[in-house]
């Protein structure tokens, strides 16, 4: 009997446990659950603000799949997406391996380096508006002064993602430096004074003991970078509006024309789903990643 | 209007109360023949004293004017104003949604009519003002109804003759001009469509980093520059039964006039331009001709702006093979159809259209009055800095002026799928095919909205 006693005071106590998890559930439920139910309910009709709305079932979606425009989308997010994330964290790594040496002014240098982090994306891009101005930007007069002829920058449908890149690449770079610097500062000293007795070199310094210790740290510098590219709305909407003609339109520039400009709401719903099931796709893959990089 | 009498017979009550007006008022109160009478009489700028209003304007110099006025509004009727001015977009995004919760925050609004018309029509969601216009006691006496512009009037009157709104700012779109380089290059304004090719062409000088046209390429801006060659082409958006005729013969000339202008003698990277990149080439003198709204002048004639002052000139869109029509863009204002205050929301909408109001529009280049007797008021004023040429120019346009886009609901995307085939056109394309593709993805967006 006594033993029976204690696992029913603690079925007990367990139940009364889940009244505390209630508060927060509630706000789970609504802030989250809810909203995202509704919108998958919503995806399921074909309704403009103003008028009726009609059930379709699915049809939204298999306007998505035939839709060129949407396809085109998704396509240019990924492009920008992928250079946005490998190239600052290329640059970022350089500059934090620049950066954990000892020279003189490194403490200033650092802080001029990660000024740019600092600043309202907005403004940003407005700034480069005027620097990619084909005739009377910065830029091109930087180009002439070297030899090259002018670029046309976001206004050429060939050059506008990678010039949108190159704007995150001056913005965001300081972050990859900042989260790898500090990977640097916490590694141990041993490694490498046994390495250098065995006579290693500086490049197998890095290749076989930094870049394998500083790995996490990478990796959680992806991650960041990856969701802050696939959520860019603010600096392509400012700088190019997805144009010239549809050529820098992502996702989220197309979901914002179809749920704000046109108001077709059903649609937008339908372009959330699938640009959540992609991100969720997208996200396993970088934990199997994350995953891996802790492994080694 | 029945509720709006009885609110006004409280009011008035109230008001002679309050106001002490002695033994004759209150001896007069029994009968109410008094009330009776200022509810059918004259009009009375202090009738909705004590009332309070919300509106909502667009951030813009427009909206930045009645604002800086408002205090004056409320000195004259004794309403109080909460007003909100937000950037256009968002504005026309709140509109939107509030209107449809039914509940709107706001009594008056702002409205851009070449996107917002057709939408708040088919909503029903504007107070038809004929009812305040026809009664002597609401109508202020300097309301003079026939001193708006025709293109205004066109915008705010619906075909069976409901009145909408009260037109505010007009925006006819215009070509500017750089006397210089043309006197330079011998050429004269073009009259015609094809002098103003010949004129691109003669004027086009990339070796000096001159244009001969400039104007915009970004999709969805760009969708007016098109238009105002199709009118002139004698093109139209749709026929009667509502099939678009944007792929007719005339629409196709105009957009190859489009592609020739812009791709041949206009700037590298126009596909990307809007009227701001336009402007600063403009400014610098790099451009001969300039089509867009009429509303540039003052940073034109601005000399820590621009390095073309005294230099520019203000030209009326040449004539077409058809027609010479200037493209019309305008904004006005009107009551939100659940206002529960309709009376103090008119009063609002007739002060902020006033011959005064409009006069300070113009001298402080705010923007282009709908009320013809502004442009007199104004050049008479020693504060008045708009070159002559100017004035001229828009009387001139306002009189030949046509909606510059088609008055339907979803206009928005009109313009978001013509721009990316005129953009497209910019970078090679060809203009009937584009124009071919564009209407066949378009025809089922304005059927079904016409449907629903």
């Amino acid at each position: 009997m006594a033993g029976n006693a204690r696992p029913r005071g603690f079925a007990r106590r367990r139940r009364t446990y889940y009244y505390f998890a209630l508060p927060a559930l509630a706000v789970v439920g609504a802030v989250i659950i809810f909203p995202w139910l509704f919108t998958v309910w919503m995806s399921a009709f074909d309704w403009k603000i103003g008028s009726v709305a009609h059930y379709v079932g699915l049809a939204n979606y298999a306007g998505l799949v035939a839709n060129q425009r949407f396809i085109e989308a998704i396509v240019h997010t990924f492009y920008f997406t992928a250079l946005a994330v490998v190239v600052p964290l290329v640059l970022g790594l350089i500059a934090a391996l620049v950066f954990h040496r000892q020279f003189p002014l490194r403490g200033v240098l650092r802080a001029v380096f990660t000024m740019p982090m600092m600043a309202t994306p907005v403004a940003v891009a407005l700034v480069w508006t005027m620097m990619f101005h084909p005739q009377q930007g910065v830029l091109n007069y930087l180009l002439s002064l070297v030899g090259l002829p002018p670029s046309l920058w976001v206004y050429s449908p060939t050059w506008v993602i990678p010039s949108l890149v190159l704007v995150e690449i001056w913005h965001w770079t300081p972050l990859v430096m900042l989260i790898v610097l500090g990977g640097l500062a916490a590694l141990p000293t041993e490694p490498y004074e046994s390495a250098r007795l065995d006579g290693a070199s500086e490049w197998q310094l890095f290749r076989y003991i930094t870049l394998p210790l500083i790995a996490p740290f990478l990796v959680v510098a992806a991650v960041i970078r990856t969701i802050d590219s696939l959520k860019a709305f603010d600096t392509i909407y400012v700088i190019s509006q997805g144009g010239p003609g549809t050529a820098s339109e992502t996702i989220n520039l197309y979901l914002y024309l179809q749920a704000f400009a046109f108001y077709n709401v059903g649609n937008a719903s339908a372009v959330v789903v699938v640009f959540f099931a992609l991100i969720l796709a997208l996200a396993l893959l970088l934990l199997y990643v994350r995953e891996r990089a802790k492994w080694t | 209007m029945n509720d709006d009498r009885q609110q006004h017979t409280r009011i008035s009550r109230r008001r002679l109360l309050q106001a002490g007006a002695g033994a004759v008022a209150l001896n007069a109160l029994p009968g109410g023949g008094i009330i009776a009478a200022r509810a059918q009489g004259a009009f009375d700028w202090k009738r909705f004293n004590g009332e309070k209003l919300e509106v909502l304007l667009v951030k813009s110099p427009r909206g930045d004017l009645l604002t800086k006025y408002h205090r004056e509004f409320e000195e004259l009727t004794g309403i109080a104003v909460g007003s909100e001015m937000i950037p256009e977009q968002q504005q026309r995004q709140k509109a939107v949604i509030e209107f449809n919760s039914g509940n709107p925050s706001f009594d008056v609004i702002a409205l851009s009519y070449h996107v917002q018309k057709a939408q708040f029509a088919k909503n029903k969601w504007l107070t038809d003002l004929r009812p305040y216009i026809n009664d002597k006691a609401m109508a202020a006496p300097d309301l003079d109804f026939a001193d708006f512009a025709k293109g205004g009037l066109q915008y705010a009157v619906e075909p069976d003759g409901r009145v909408m709104s009260l037109p505010f700012n007009l925006d006819p779109w215009v070509v500017y001009w750089n006397k210089e380089l043309f006197a330079g290059k011998n050429v004269t304004y073009p009259r015609t469509f094809v002098e103003m090719i010949d004129a691109a062409a003669k004027l086009n000088d990339p070796g000096k980093g001159v244009c001969g046209f400039v104007g915009r390429g970004l999709k969805n801006a760009n969708v007016p520059v098109w238009t105002s060659f199709l009118l002139g082409y004698g093109g139209t958006f749709m026929d009667a039964k509502g099939k678009l005729m944007t792929d007719s013969p005339e629409a196709i000339e105009a957009a190859k006039m489009y592609q020739t202008l812009l791709a041949k003698y206009g700037p590298q990277g126009v596909a990307g331009f809007n009227w701001n990149e336009a402007q600063s080439l403009f400014l610098q003198g790099k451009a001969a001709m300039w089509l867009d709204g009429i509303g540039f002048a003052q940073p034109l004639e601005d000399p820590t702006k621009s390095r073309i002052v005294g230099k520019v000139g203000y030209g009326v869109v040449p004539a077409g093979p058809k027609a010479q029509v200037s493209a019309l863009f305008a904004d006005g204002e009107g009551i939100s159809t659940y206002s529960k205050k309709k009376g103090p929301a008119w009063y609002y909408i007739q002060w902020a259209s006033n011959k005064t109001n409009q006069t300070r529009m113009l001298q402080a280049a705010a923007g282009a009055p709908v009320r013809n007797s502004a442009y007199a008021a104004a050049q008479q004023s020693s504060d008045f800095k708009a070159p002559k040429e100017w004035v001229e120019c828009m009387l001139k346009s306002a009189a030949i002026a046509q909606p510059g886009l088609p008055i339907i609901s979803p206009v928005t995307e009109f313009r978001d799928v013509y721009g990316v085939a005129l953009t497209n056109m910019i970078n090679g394309a060809d203009p009937a095919a584009e124009l071919k593709k564009a209407t066949a993805e378009f025809q089922p967006v304005l059927d079904k909205s016409e449907k629903s």
